[in-house]
């Protein structure tokens, strides 16, 4: 794909360009499918450089391990499936770039990501106007089947208000209504906030809190305010290494005997990569791999652990989600066309081996959301294995979680014949 | 409320120590080399893996002793293996070839090390505070501050009883003359490069100690640096080293009343130094410019 | 610049008639018409940034901050204001380049290394206002819920939201325009004046030149042209977010116009299509693309520095 600007030049310099672009062309970068029929192609856009890299290549690793799967039980409608990752860079104008490139130069039939919300947003509008399915696995801010769905878009994980419903009453009944939050000062941020107060006020708690910038990695002058309020429960809402950054200070500043710790995420990538003291506190996790009671999972973790040397996390469900989703919704609808397969993912129940988890887990038909149940528990130092590090103590469920289609702000568009 | 704003002050002195030995490695490279070095952020990166590596070895401490040298000396070599060819043309040379040098480094980190963070584990007995008054300074914390101190003055003293830190400091002015004096410059510049080095890997050891490594550690601490140096005045050390302390006293006081223009304020502090003071608080008129 | 009448226009025409069908053979290349879109914005920004630093000899390391104020000026206008693509195009030269120019006064007796550090602090703290002004900008996730809004010419209306070809040639008529006036401009007796500055300034000076007015002015046209390509960049993705503001972009961009080549007038466009195809291509092949964009600088530094345009010259003239 070599393109040079041709300014007067010689024709021996013509001749080398031209076989040079023709050679490129053959070197497609690309999976090479089997051959036969033309592979299903889904394009997966996600951050794979930069912050957000730890979380992203978890849900490519567990996207890479469905396709696998799902070629080897004779692919979807009987056809290969090829996957195409493209690195968003944690730049919106990148993303929109490969989203498009996706499409218009590779043709692919289903467009997954990205773990940043403000990119899957941006995403969303090429999707929908190119008429492509968009699963969004692992981008947390509600308005994506809120304010601001479309008939295109579905999403995996929860949004921020099921998360910070899901907690609070635990929270509530084991500590106490006085709380303080450190929240980071954007989108996500906010709404995860937002959340939590409307929960906590219906229980008639109060609060105080300090909205600080996203990449904070000093949280001192936060932590003695906190001292200083004296709540029952600190939540720590950061998000990244800022969110272990203050796991650690409030860890050494001794504040664990005077508050409790919780919060809505904090996953088995940042949980392992803080010191034992500080792998504590009350949590949700989106999925978790330690259910003994259900075979399925028991099952799936234990072939995925042969195959990739390492224990699923939440991140790796929804890759996985997404790409089995697909499938799925292919099969029922008998094409992969989007507003097809769009139609047919409405009120879709995943079967016990995609789901992974106890329940009815179905994509809402109201605003495409997926209603997981939300493993409410507490971090803990690792027992045995370096991933049990996290105990849970009940399941919430999603759609108990998640209040109503209206409450989300969603007014659904059908999608086009 | 006495009280609240005299913890943060001693907080921002401990940030801004901080912020300090990172500046200092980046002033002192200005200074004498005319090289804006984009790629500091990534050797002090550098300075927390290599520590990280050693550590099982060695020990932390023989990690803090180590690290920050192996840094220096990668530091050495990139200068003499590239950053030199560039010095006698147009600056923009150099300083594309110091950002390009910090996509490479970020990016070795994290194929090298993986994008999850690491932890580094430091001393026990340095986690705990140091009384239940003073409940958010650390022993660690107070160990940082006491390296800084150090470092800083021995780089003082280095600069002003040695030879070499004598000629440094005259490079710094005029490097033609103490060139035509005999004086080897190019290995002088390579020997300044890696000192600033080993200040960025000292800072990443501690660093690490304090918010665990990851590839992008070093991005946050560039800016301020930046800043630190600007605010303080180009060309003088002393001036960075208050300017350090000045943002960083300055953004520990904004979280008391408006937390999350906490970053804010630095810039603010640096755009009122550019209208007011464009040299800078302690620069002098006609360094670098 | 080449020699010879003859040559020129011929270089000339084949740049434009490689632009125009750009729709025609890109796909047939494995390209896609987003890739020529981003070719052209970008390449607009390198060639707006070339007038301070090839021409004027001033090193701006921060354009990158009037890239992206000109996207949000955009943006805000389509969300808030109204549904005008040029009014978007308007305003976002305003704010970029009307904070270029107040931020160069502030500047503009500085030179070197210290101008450089002081242009990527400024970039910085427009960074920073943009991500950290969630109600207004939209904040870290960045500012959405705009879009290009068809032209309405009068006699007919061009539909450039949904169609991507028109789209295309509408960036490449705004491109003419403003790269034809980027030629008058330094063809003129004021480019001259500028060439002379980069020269020698001190030979400059001695001749009664105001110095720092021109260089004022050339950061200033600088500034709002590259707040025009950073306008035509919201309008083609539909969004507005800080990395377009970080020193990161601006990097790149002083990258592609070295790359091609500094002291030739196409020199950046060259440098633009070489980088984003090669990003483009590499992302794609590899998730460590951050080491082969680095090693270009690298090698373009120790090895190129006087871009392809510029080897290409001094092949000729020898």
């Amino acid at each position: 794909m070599e393109y040079r600007k041709q300014p007067a030049v010689g024709r021996r310099t013509l001749i080398k360009a031209t076989t040079a672009l023709g050679a490129i062309q053959l070197a497609s970068p690309f999976v090479i499918s089997a051959r036969g029929e033309a592979p299903i192609k889904i394009g997966m856009v996600d951050p794979l450089t930069g912050i957000l890299s730890a979380l992203a290549q978890s849900e490519v690793e567990g996207a890479k391990y469905a396709v696998a799967e799902v070629n080897k039980k004779n692919g979807i409608l009987g056809r290969q499936v090829e996957l195409l990752v493209e690195d968003s860079a944690n730049d919106v104008g990148t993303g929109v770039q490969k989203t498009r490139k996706l499409i218009d130069r590779d043709q692919v039939d289903v467009i997954f990501g990205d773990v940043n919300s403000g990119i899957a947003y941006a995403m969303a509008a090429v999707t929908t106007e190119k008429k492509v399915l968009h699963i969004v696995p692992g981008g947390h801010t509600d308005p994506i089947t809120g304010a601001d769905c479309k008939w295109n878009v579905f999403r995996i994980c929860n949004t921020t208000s099921m998360d910070a419903a899901a907690i609070t009453g635990e929270l509530v009944k084991r500590f106490g209504k006085k709380w303080f939050f450190i929240t980071p000062d954007y989108a996500y941020g906010h709404t995860l906030q937002d959340g939590f107060i409307k929960n906590l006020k219906a229980l008639g708690g109060e609060f105080e809190g300090d909205m600080l910038p996203i990449n904070t990695s000093e949280f001192s002058a936060t932590l003695i305010k906190a001292k200083g309020y004296k709540p029952n429960v600190l939540l720590n809402n950061m998000g990244g290494l800022a969110q272990i950054d203050c796991m650690k200070q409030f860890v050494q500043f001794g504040m664990v005997k005077d508050m409790a710790l919780g919060g809505a995420l904090f996953e088995l990538e940042s949980i392992k990569s803080v010191p034992k003291d500080a792998q504590t506190g009350w949590w949700d996790m989106e999925w978790w791999w330690d259910q003994p009671n259900v075979p399925e999972v028991v099952k799936f973790v234990a072939d995925f652990r042969k195959e990739m040397g390492k224990t699923p996390s939440a991140r790796h469900w929804f890759g996985y989600v997404a790409v089995q989703s697909v499938r799925l919704a292919a099969e029922k609808a008998k094409t992969m066309a989007g507003p097809q397969m769009s139609r047919a993912l409405e009120d879709l129940v995943l079967p016990p081996d995609v789901a992974l988890q106890p329940g009815e887990i179905r994509y809402r038909k109201g605003d495409h959301e997926l209603m997981a149940n939300i493993f409410v528990g507490q971090a803990h130092p690792p027992e045995g294995n370096p991933d049990n590090v996290f105990k849970v103590e009940s399941l919430v469920a999603g759609d108990k979680a998640a209040g109503t289609v209206e409450s989300s702000g969603c007014k659904m568009v059908e999608a086009p014949v | 409320m006495l009280q609240v704003v005299l913890f943060n002050v001693t907080n921002g002195l401990i940030i801004g120590a901080f912020y300090v030995l990172m500046a200092l490695g980046l002033s002192l490279i200005l200074n004498l080399s005319n090289v804006i070095n984009f790629a500091h952020g990534n050797f002090l990166a550098l300075g927390g893996y290599f520590a990280y590596m050693l550590t099982p070895a060695i020990g932390f401490w023989g990690a803090l002793l180590v690290a920050p040298l192996l840094t220096a000396l990668l530091g050495f070599i990139v200068e003499r293996l590239m950053i030199r060819r560039v010095y006698n043309r147009d600056p923009v040379y150099s300083l594309l070839l110091t950002f390009g040098l910090a996509f490479i480094m970020q990016d070795a980190c994290r194929f090298i090390w993986g994008p999850n963070g690491l932890p580094l584990g430091v001393p026990d007995s340095m986690s705990a505070p140091i009384s239940d008054q003073l409940f958010f300074i650390t022993w660690y914390r107070i160990f940082n501050v006491a390296v800084v101190i150090v470092a800083v003055s021995g780089l003082f003293a280095f600069l002003r009883f040695t030879r070499v830190g004598v000629r440094i400091r005259a490079g710094t002015l005029d490097l033609e003359t103490v060139s035509a004096l005999g004086v080897n410059v190019s290995m002088l510049r390579s020997f300044n490069f890696g000192l600033g080095c080993l200040l960025a890997g000292l800072a990443g050891v501690l660093a690490a100690g304090q918010i665990g490594l990851n590839p992008n550690m070093g991005d946050d601490l560039l800016m301020p640096s930046f800043i630190a140096i600007i605010v303080g005045g180009v060309g003088s050390l002393t001036g960075t080293l208050v300017g350090g302390l000045l943002i960083g006293v300055a953004a520990a006081l904004t979280t008391i009343v408006w937390p999350a223009a906490s970053e804010a304020v630095i810039y603010v502090i640096m755009a009122v130094v550019l209208v007011l003071r464009p040299r800078g608080l302690m620069g002098e008129e006609g360094m670098l410019t | 610049m080449s020699g010879g009448f003859d040559r020129r226009w011929l270089q000339l025409l084949v740049i434009w008639a490689v632009l125009l069908a750009v729709p025609f053979w890109l796909p047939l290349v494995g390209g896609y018409t987003a890739l020529a879109g981003r070719v052209l914005v970008l390449g607009l920004a390198a060639m707006s940034f070339n007038i301070l630093l090839g021409f004027t000899g001033v090193m701006s390391f921060g354009h990158a901050a009037y890239f992206g104020l000109g996207a949000y000026g955009a943006g805000l206008t389509l969300k808030f204001l109204a549904a005008s693509t040029p009014l978007a195009m308007l305003m976002g030269v305003l704010l970029g380049g009307g904070l270029g120019a107040l931020f160069g006064l502030l500047i503009v007796r500085r030179r070197g290394v210290y101008f450089a550090m002081v242009t990527v602090a400024f970039g910085q703290v427009a960074f920073y206002v943009a991500y950290s002004w969630n109600d207004f900008t939209g904040g870290y996730d960045g500012l959405r819920g705009f879009s290009r809004a068809p032209l309405n010419l009068g006699f007919t209306t061009i539909d450039i939201t949904n169609n991507s070809t028109a789209f295309y040639y509408f960036l490449l008529v705004v491109f003419a325009v403003a790269v034809g006036l980027q030629a008058l401009l330094l063809a003129s007796p004021f480019g001259r004046t500028l060439l002379a500055i980069r020269e020698n300034e001190r030979r400059a000076r001695f001749l009664g030149i105001p110095i720092e007015r021109h260089i004022w002015l050339s950061f200033s046209i600088s500034c709002c042209f590259t707040a025009l390509a950073g306008s035509l960049y919201a309008l083609l993705n539909n969004f507005a977010d800080p990395m377009g503001l970080h020193y990161s972009l601006s990097g790149e961009i002083v990258i592609m116009t070295v790359m091609g080549g500094m002291r030739a007038f196409w020199g950046p466009l060259l440098g633009a299509a070489v980088f984003v195809v090669l990003q483009d291509y590499i992302s794609s092949m590899t998730v460590n693309w951050m080491s082969f964009i680095g090693l270009i600088f690298v090698l373009v530094v120790l090895f190129f520095p006087r871009g392809l345009l510029g080897m290409l010259q001094r092949r000729n003239a020898a």
